[in-house]
């Protein structure tokens, strides 16, 4: 077995380890720690020496006993080391086959934990990424990310979470927590322009591995399928999404020959085999969404009315300021800038969004699809000023400038919509 | 996201301080301190020295000219900072709430650019 194929192997085992280790002793920080020494010992171990012919057994037993060393040479814990040991009294005890994955998932999302610690223990404790990777991916000194885990291990030990014992509605809430963590993995991972691409490149393929699992573990449930088919549709966008400067492609300039293939079909047939049979959700709807885009060869093929169908869905689902803004862009489309314009009228009074640089772009891009170079340019440099992201602002000044440029065309033609954007579209 | 937690101060305002007040200032930057490498929140934090140890530069014509003293003449200067790495403004707002000179002159937070970005 090549090194890379055991680092998969190990990658897979993992969480199973850590599931059994943690469904006979409980006590996380401890059994983390234990199974991520032994994880390096097979990694360090056997690509010389060989993989074991139970690798899943091998990784438990070398667990179990590091986790042991580490309670003896702790004088605090002897009295509970003797009772752990009783438990296990029978040295034979065969490795369950049970899968604990979905447990563990669970377990890092506990509800006490920030949404960073639950992402950072998410990475460590269920994707095997060392501290280090994670510190990489999530542009932090690795120290810190050492303290956020331990941090987040000692607090779900605290609160005398006990792995697996969970309600049928503490599940189900669970789960939305677990997708929500994966979603923005994934997230974080995707909208990494230059740079750091090799490393966040790491959190969407391990965001789409979890997924993966999730759906295995979980077929029946829409959400889960509907998120995985969301990552797939999304990430087969990334070889054109950005240019080799790492400036940002909006999505209607993207060369579409070059978006992944094989996942745009996977997405595809995954969502269309979902949507039919299960409970609708956002994520799903988004896939749908996702989906539309993803039929269309070129950018002037999208269909807008059923994705401004989709947004309204989406709205009654999960109501919130940023579905009206991208309804509102997908109703300009269909209906004209003014009708999208109008729409976005609600999206200030609703508030939340209030100043937000996407509310000022969404504008921007409207006004410039009616003509109004002027007031269009106007916005694109207010939305440039407000965004925290230094590749949405290069992007936004840059259009700034070329409206600014344009002569001022308030008419309905084709021919007065700037080159590119969703504006290609001719109404 | 990460935020940048700027702390204000004037000379004239740390100088009407107490010795005891002083002292309890610097015991609650360690207390902030420790609180946020235990969350894993603090990316760095440091104090400066007095603006008058400053040097401005000025690169013309390639040529680097350097003057003493600080960029600017302001009543309030920079005095030192948090770096922080939280889930949202309002934690950073919160933890900026808690550096001992936000009472004694003022903190300002600022969010640090993201290298990431979404296609639009």
């Amino acid at each position: 077995m090549t090194a890379a194929s055991i680092e998969g192997l190990l990658r897979e085992l993992a969480p199973r380890v850590l599931g059994t280790l943690l469904r006979r002793h409980g006590d996380l920080p401890a059994t983390e720690d234990a199974v991520q020494e032994a994880l390096l010992a097979a990694a360090l171990g056997w690509p010389d020496g060989g993989v074991p012919r139970d690798p899943k057994a091998w990784l438990v037993t070398a667990a179990t006993r590091r986790l042991y060393d580490q309670w003896r040479s702790d004088a605090a814990r002897r009295r509970r080391e003797q009772a752990a040991a009783e438990r296990v009294a029978a040295p034979a005890e065969p490795v369950p086959s049970r899968d604990d994955t979905l447990d563990l998932l669970f377990l890092c999302c506990h509800p006490a934990l920030t949404e960073q610690s639950r992402i950072a223990l998410t990475l460590r404790a269920v994707g095997g990424l060392s501290t280090a990777q994670i510190a990489r991916a999530f542009l932090v000194p690795e120290d810190t990310m050492t303290r956020r885990i331990s941090r987040a291990k000692q607090r779900i030990a605290a609160e005398g979470a006990t792995f697996g014992a969970l309600s049928g509605g503490e599940r189900t809430a669970r789960l939305a927590a677990v997708l929500h963590v994966l979603y923005l993995i994934f997230n974080e991972g995707y909208t990494a322009t230059a740079g750091t691409e090799l490393h966040r490149a790491e959190l969407t393929a391990e965001a789409i591995r979890l997924a993966r699992e999730v759906h295995r573990l979980l077929p029946g449930d829409g959400e889960a399928a509907g998120l995985l088919a969301l990552m797939l549709l999304t990430d087969a966008r990334t070889p054109a999404r950005t240019t080799p400067a790492g400036d940002l492609v909006p999505l209607a300039e993207q060369d579409r020959t070059r978006w992944r293939g094989a996942e745009l079909r996977e997405g595809l047939d995954l969502i269309a085999r979902t949507l039919p049979h299960s409970l609708v959700g956002a994520y799903q709807v988004q896939a749908a969404i996702a989906a539309v885009h993803a039929e269309a060869a070129r950018a002037d093929d999208t269909d807008w009315a059923q994705i401004a169908e989709l947004y309204r869905l989406l709205g009654q689902l999960d109501p919130g300021p940023m579905v009206t803004l991208n309804r509102a862009v997908a109703v300009a489309m269909v209906d004209g800038p003014a009708a999208g314009l109008d729409l976005l009228s609600t999206v200030d009074i609703e508030g939340g969004l209030a100043g937000h640089h996407r509310v000022a772009a969404v504008r921007a891009h409207l006004l410039e699809l009616s003509g109004d170079h002027a007031e269009a340019g106007r916005w694109y440099a207010e939305a440039a000023r407000r965004t925290t992201s230094a590749p949405e602002q290069r992007y936004l000044r840059a259009r700034a400038d070329r409206c600014q440029e344009a002569p001022n065309q308030v008419t309905d033609s084709a021919s007065s919509v700037g080159r590119g954007g969703a504006g290609s579209r001719s109404r | 996201m990460k935020y940048l937690l700027l702390i204000y101060s004037s000379p004239a305002t740390w100088n009407a301080l107490s010795q005891q007040e002083r002292d309890r200032v610097a015991r609650e930057h360690a207390e902030l301190d420790a609180e946020l490498i235990a969350t894993g929140e603090l990316l760095a934090s440091e104090a400066l020295a007095d603006p008058s140890r400053s040097s401005a530069v000025r690169v013309r014509d390639g040529v680097a000219v350097h003057t003493d003293g600080p960029y600017a003449e302001v009543k309030e200067h920079l005095a030192g900072f948090y770096l922080v790495d939280c889930d949202t403004p309002e934690r950073a707002r919160e933890i900026a709430a808690r550096i001992p000179d936000a009472r004694i002159c003022g903190a300002e937070v600022r969010p640090v650019m993201e290298c990431a970005g979404m296609e639009m």
